[in-house]
C-alpha cells in the first residue's frame, strides 16, 4: 500500500497526462471520423450529418452505441482466437504508440530517449492486426486483401523511415520532446529546412494508414474485399478507431518531427508574443459562432446540445485564457503548447481527407512501383542531401542559410531527374512488352 | 524490486512463448507465440536500460522477420501439417541432448559467477554502461568508430541477400 | 467510312470450362458495386493477369421485343424508354422516327428542334451518370456527387417539359405531345450557360491528374480495325479514330441544320474514351445553345392519325444514342401492332469488345474497363 502511494507520488504529473492523453485522443480519434464525413459533404457539395446533435456533433456517439449493440457474427470456420485477437492488436498498437507522444513540453505519458523509434515499432505491430484478421477469416479474398495491405505497410514504412531519419540528422536525438527542443533553439521548423523529407513523408503516412489514394485493399469497388469483410459489430468499430487513431499517431509524429511540435508559430520572435492569445481568442471565436447559431437550429434539444457544446468551448477558451495568471503561469507553454499541437495535427489531418476525397485509386502494382521505384530513391537521395547540408554547416562552417537552400535544390533537381528517368524506363518497359 | 518483477514476468514469458511454438498444432499460431516471445526479450533489453535494442528488436524481428515469417505460413498450404499425426522417433535423444545442454548451459553460469580462474566467459562490462549517454549513441559510436567494417561488411552481406532474393524470385515479365 | 476496312477477325472463343495449368476462373458479379447493373463477368486469371473473360448476361432480360408484338405503335413506345433507361430520351427519338420512316410521314420542323434539344440535353445526362460513375469506381470520391448535381438541372427541364424525370416518353410519333412550357427555353440557355465552366470542373480533377491517366491511360485498348469487327459504335468507336457519328453522317431530327464538330481520339485506351465523351458533353451544350435561338413556331405535330396503321414493310432507323447507335428494326404486317420490332442495343454490341479490350490486363483494371463501356444493362438485356 506504502509502495503504491509512493509510486503515485513520484508519478503524479505523468498519470495524469496520461489520463488527459488517453482521454482525449480516442475521443479525437472517434470526431476525427465526424470531421472526415463533413469535409467530405462540403467537397461535394452537401451537408454531411446533420441530425444527430447539432450539425452531426452527436453523430460519432450514436455510431459507437450503434456499433456496440450490433450482433456479433464470427464466420463458421474462422480462428476464433485469432479472430477476436486481431482487432484488438491493431487497436492495442494504435493507442499505445500515444503513450510517446508528448502534446506539451514534458506534458507526455513517457519519456523516452527513443521515443520517435518507439512509434516506429509499435506501428510495425500494428501489421499484425491486418494479416491475422485477413487470415482469421478464413476467405481466401480477405487473406489475399490482408497480405497486399500488409505488403504496402511493409514497403512504404522504409520510405518513411528514410524521411523521418532526414528529420532527424537535422534535430541530433530521437527523443521526442527532444526533438521539438532543437526546433525550438534553432528557431525554425524542419519542415523549411528539409521540405522534401517532409513531402516524403506525407505521402508515406498517406500509404501508411491505408488511407486513399492508396486504399486498393479496402475499396468497395474492388474485386477483393479486403481484411475487413468478415468483420462487424463492435470488431469492425475497433478497426475503424485503430486506422483513425494510426491517421493522429502519423500526423503527431510529422508536428513534432516536422513543423515544431508545441510550438506556436514564430516562437522565436519575441516581438510576435501576442500571437499566445490567439488559442484562447479562437476558441471564444467558436463559442461565440456556437451560440450565435442556437437559435438556427431545428429544435430545442438540438439548441440545448449545441449549448453545451458552446459551454465546453468556453470552459477550454478560459482555461487557455486562465494561464496568463500569474499563479498559473507554470501551465502555460504546457497548456498552449498543447493547443498548437493539436491545432498543427489537425491541419495535417486535414490534408489527408483532402487527398483522399481529390485523387482517384491508385492500382496495387501501381502503388508499390510508387513506393520501391520513386519514394525508397528520392528518400535516400534526400538523406544524403540533409546530411551533406549538415557536414557544410558544421564541418566546412558554411552558414546554414546558403548550405540547405543549396543541397534542396540539389535534392529537388536529383528527385525530378529521377523521376523523369523512372518514367522513361517504364514507358520503355511498356513499349516492348505491348 | 519492480525490476525482478519485471525480469521474472518477461522471462517467464519469453520461455512460455517459445515453448507453446513448438508445441502448437497450427502454424500460425506458433507465429504468434513467436511473437509473443520476441516481444518479451525485447522487455528483457529494456529492463537492461537498452532501449534501442528495444526498439530494433520489435522493429526489426516483430515488424520485418515475423511479417515474412507470417507471410510465408499464409500463402502455403499447411493443413496437410495439421491433420498429420505428430510422430518422432527421435524424441527420446533430443530428450536427453536438451538435458545434456541444459546441465552444460547451467554449469557455465555457475563457473562464470564463481569468477573461478579461466572459466570466466567475459570480462565484467566497464564502468560506460552506466554512463549518462544514451544507449543509442553508445551503440552509435560503437559500430561508427571502433567497429565501422564489419559493420559496412555486415550491410553489403545483407545487400546480396537481398539483390539474390530479387533476382531469384523475379518473374520473366 | 470507306477507306478504313475491318480485317477478317475470328469470333472470340473462350474455353472457360477448361482454365490452363496455373489458372483460376474468377467470377464477378451479377451483384457487384461495379458491373453497373447485374452483369457477371467470369474471368480466366493467371496469377492476375487476365487471359480470357466471357460476359454471362440475360439477367434483366424482360422480353421487351416479344411484348412490342402484342401492342400498338403508340403503346410500345413507353417500353422503348425502359431499355436504355439512363437516356430514355434517345430510345425512344429512335423509335418514333422508325416508326414515323414506316408511316411516310416526317415530324414537323418545330418537334424536330425540340427533339434535338431534349436528345442533346440527354446526351449530356447521361454521359454525366457515365463520368460520376466511372470516377467513383476508380475511387475519384468526388466528381459523382458534381455530376449528379448537373444531372439535376438536366432532369428538372425533363420533369417540366414531360412530367418524368427518368423513363421520358417525352416524345409521340409523329411529333410532340406537349408544347414546350414558358420558360423552356430561358432554363435551357440558363443551364447551358453554367455548364460550360463545369466541365472545365471536372477536367480540373481528372484530366491531368497522374493517378487518372495512370489508371486510364494504355487500358482497354480497342484497335480501329477491332472496333470496326466487332460492331463497336458510338464514343468507343470514335476514340480508336474513326470518325462515324450518326448525327453528322446520316442526320437525323434537326441535326444538320447546326454546327458542331465530331471529336475523336488515336489511342482508343480508356483515357481517349474518357477525352471524347467530355468533348462529346461540350459540343451537345453548343447544339443546344444554337438550337434554342430559333424554335420555329408551328404545330408539335405532324398528320398521322389517331390509329396507327402503317402499310406492311420493314424499315431500319438507327440514330446516334449516347452509348452508341440504337437501331431499331420495325416489320409492319399491315395491322395496329407490329409484326416485329428489333433493337440493335449499342451497349450489348459494345459489351462484345470487352474480351478483346480486357485481355492481357490485371483484375483491377476490369472496373475501368466495364466503366468506359458505357453500358447498361436494361439495354443490353432488354
Amino acid at each position: 500500500m506504502q509502495a503504491v502511494l509512493q509510486f503515485l507520488q513520484a508519478n503524479m504529473w505523468p498519470l495524469i497526462d496520461a489520463l488527459v492523453i488517453v482521454g482525449v485522443f480516442p475521443l479525437l480519434a472517434g470526431y476525427v471520423v465526424l470531421l472526415e464525413r463533413k469535409v467530405m459533404a462540403d467537397m461535394q457539395a452537401r451537408l454531411g450529418p446533420m441530425r444527430v446533435g447539432p450539425h452531426g456533433l452527436l453523430q460519432p456517439l450514436a455510431d459507437a452505441v450503434k456499433l456496440m449493440i450490433k450482433e456479433d457474427i464470427i464466420p463458421e470456420s474462422a480462428d476464433r482466437i485469432i479472430f477476436w485477437m486481431a482487432p484488438v492488436l491493431s487497436v492495442t498498437a494504435g493507442m499505445l504508440a500515444f503513450a510517446a507522444i508528448p502534446i506539451g513540453p514534458g506534458f507526455l505519458i513517457a519519456e523516452m530517449n527513443v521515443g520517435l523509434l518507439f512509434i516506429l515499432a509499435v506501428s510495425s505491430m500494428g501489421i499484425f492486426g491486418i494479416v491475422l484478421g485477413g487470415w482469421a477469416s478464413n476467405s481466401h479474398y480477405s487473406l489475399l486483401g490482408a497480405l497486399r495491405s500488409a505488403a504496402q505497410l511493409v514497403s512504404y514504412e522504409v520510405a518513411v523511415g528514410m524521411a523521418m531519419v532526414s528529420g532527424l540528422l537535422l534535430a541530433g536525438t530521437l527523443s521526442m520532446t527532444g526533438i521539438v527542443a532543437s526546433q525550438a533553439e534553432k528557431g525554425i521548423w524542419f519542415v523549411f529546412v528539409a521540405p522534401v523529407g517532409f513531402v516524403i513523408y506525407l505521402i508515406g503516412s498517406v500509404a501508411e494508414t491505408n488511407r486513399a489514394p492508396f486504399d486498393l485493399p479496402e475499396a468497395e469497388s474492388e474485386l477483393v474485399a479486403g481484411y475487413m469483410t468478415e468483420y462487424s459489430g463492435f470488431r469492425w468499430a475497433l478497426y475503424f478507431l485503430a486506422e483513425y487513431s494510426n491517421m493522429i499517431v502519423v500526423a503527431s509524429v510529422a508536428t513534432t518531427l516536422f513543423l515544431g511540435g508545441w510550438m506556436r508559430p514564430f516562437a522565436s520572435i519575441h516581438a510576435l508574443d501576442f500571437l499566445d492569445f490567439v488559442p484562447a481568442l479562437f476558441m471564444l471565436g467558436v463559442t461565440g459562432y456556437c451560440v450565435y447559431r442556437i437559435p438556427k437550429q431545428t429544435g430545442k434539444d438540438q439548441g440545448f446540445i449545441l449549448a453545451i457544446f458552446a459551454g465546453s468551448c468556453f470552459a477550454i477558451a478560459a482555461a487557455l485564457g486562465a494561464v496568463f495568471a500569474p499563479p498559473l503561469a507554470f501551465l502555460k507553454v504546457p497548456v498552449l503548447g498543447a493547443f498548437w499541437f493539436i491545432a498543427k495535427v489537425m491541419g495535417y489531418v486535414y490534408l489527408f481527407l483532402w487527398v483522399r476525397f481529390t485523387f482517384p485509386r491508385y492500382r496495387f502494382d501501381q502503388l508499390m512501383k510508387l513506393g520501391w521505384h520513386y519514394l525508397i530513391p528520392l528518400s535516400i537521395v534526400n538523406v544524403m542531401g540533409v546530411a551533406t547540408a549538415l557536414v557544410l554547416h558544421r564541418q566546412a562552417g558554411w552558414s546554414s542559410w546558403v548550405a540547405f537552400p543549396v543541397l534542396l535544390v540539389v535534392t529537388i533537381v536529383l528527385a525530378i531527374w529521377l523521376v523523369r528517368a523512372g518514367e522513361r524506363r517504364d514507358q520503355e518497359a511498356a513499349r516492348s512488352a505491348a | 524490486m519492480m525490476n525482478q518483477v519485471l525480469f521474472y514476468f518477461f522471462a517467464g514469458l519469453a520461455v512460455l512463448g517459445g515453448v507453446l511454438v513448438v508445441t502448437m498444432r497450427n502454424a500460425v499460431h506458433s507465429a504468434v507465440f513467436l511473437i509473443t516471445s520476441l516481444l518479451a526479450t525485447a522487455g528483457l533489453y529494456l529492463t537492461l536500460n537498452a532501449e534501442f535494442l528495444f526498439v530494433v528488436q520489435i522493429i526489426l524481428y516483430v515488424g520485418g522477420i515475423m511479417v515474412l515469417f507470417i507471410f510465408v505460413i499464409m500463402l502455403v498450404n499447411l493443413d496437410v501439417a495439421l491433420h498429420q499425426v505428430q510422430f518422432n522417433r527421435q524424441s527420446w535423444v533430443a530428450g536427453l541432448l536438451s538435458i545434456v545442454l541444459l546441465t552444460e548451459l547451467l554449469a557455465a553460469v555457475a563457473l562464470a559467477r564463481s569468477g573461478g580462474p579461466g572459466m570466466q566467459l567475459l570480462p565484467p562490462p566497464a564502468a560506460t554502461a552506466t554512463s549518462l549517454e544514451g544507449n543509442t549513441q553508445q551503440i552509435g559510436v560503437l559500430l561508427f568508430q571502433n567497429y565501422v567494417v564489419p559493420f559496412e561488411l555486415a550491410s553489403i552481406l545483407l545487400l546480396v541477400a537481398l539483390v539474390g532474393a530479387v533476382v531469384m524470385g523475379k518473374k520473366k515479365i | 467510312m470507306d477507306e478504313i476496312r475491318s480485317e477478317g477477325m475470328a469470333p472470340p472463343s473462350v474455353e472457360l470450362a477448361v482454365p490452363g495449368a496455373d489458372e483460376i476462373v474468377l467470377n464477378m458479379g451479377p451483384q457487384h458495386p461495379s458491373t453497373h447493373g447485374v452483369l457477371r463477368v467470369k474471368l480466366r486469371l493467371d496469377g492476375e493477369r487476365i487471359d480470357g473473360s466471357e460476359c454471362v448476361i440475360g439477367y434483366l432480360h424482360r422480353g421487351v421485343e416479344k411484348i412490342a408484338e402484342h401492342r400498338t405503335y403508340t403503346q410500345f413506345a413507353p417500353y422503348v424508354d425502359r431499355m436504355d433507361y439512363v437516356a430514355a430520351v434517345s430510345n425512344g427519338l429512335g423509335y418514333c422516327e422508325a416508326v414515323e420512316k414506316l408511316l411516310g410521314a416526317e415530324a414537323t420542323p418545330r418537334a424536330k428542334v425540340v427533339r434535338t434539344i431534349l436528345t442533346e440535353l440527354q446526351r449530356i445526362a447521361s454521359h454525366l451518370l457515365w463520368l460520376g460513375t466511372h470516377a467513383l469506381d476508380l475511387g475519384a470520391l468526388t466528381p459523382v456527387f458534381y455530376c449528379l448535381r448537373e444531372r439535376e438541372e438536366i432532369l428538372k427541364i425533363f420533369e417540366k417539359y414531360c412530367g418524368a424525370r427518368l423513363t421520358t416518353h417525352a416524345f409521340r410519333i409523329g411529333g410532340l405531345q406537349y408544347e414546350t412550357y414558358d420558360g423552356f427555353e430561358h432554363d435551357v440557355k440558363r443551364f447551358c450557360d453554367d455548364f460550360g465552366s463545369k466541365v472545365d470542373e471536372y477536367e480540373q480533377l481528372l484530366t491531368g491528374n497522374r493517378i487518372w491517366v495512370g489508371r486510364t491511360k494504355g487500358i482497354g485498348i480497342l484497335t480501329a480495325q477491332q472496333a470496326i469487327a466487332l460492331g463497336v459504335t458510338g464514343p468507343p468507336l470514335r476514340a480508336s479514330g474513326v470518325k462515324w457519328d450518326l448525327r453528322k453522317a446520316m442526320p437525323y431530327a434537326a441535326y444538320d441544320q447546326y454546327d458542331f464538330i465530331i471529336p475523336t481520339a488515336t489511342n482508343g485506351d480508356t483515357y481517349d474514351r474518357y477525352v471524347v465523351r467530355m468533348e462529346e458533353m461540350r459540343q451537345s451544350r453548343s447544339i443546344c445553345l444554337q438550337a434554342i435561338e430559333n424554335i420555329p413556331a408551328g404545330p408539335i405535330m405532324a398528320k398521322v392519325g389517331k390509329v396507327l396503321k402503317p402499310p406492311p414493310g420493314e424499315v431500319y432507323h438507327s440514330i446516334e444514342a449516347p452509348k452508341g447507335e440504337i437501331g431499331y428494326y420495325v416489320v409492319s404486317d399491315g395491322t395496329t401492332q407490329p409484326y416485329r420490332v428489333r433493337v440493335r442495343p449499342p451497349s450489348f454490341i459494345n459489351l462484345q469488345a470487352f474480351d478483346t479490350m480486357v485481355k492481357g490486363h490485371l483484375v483491377a483494371d476490369v472496373v475501368a474497363i466495364i466503366g468506359t463501356l458505357d453500358i447498361v444493362l436494361g439495354e443490353v438485356d432488354r
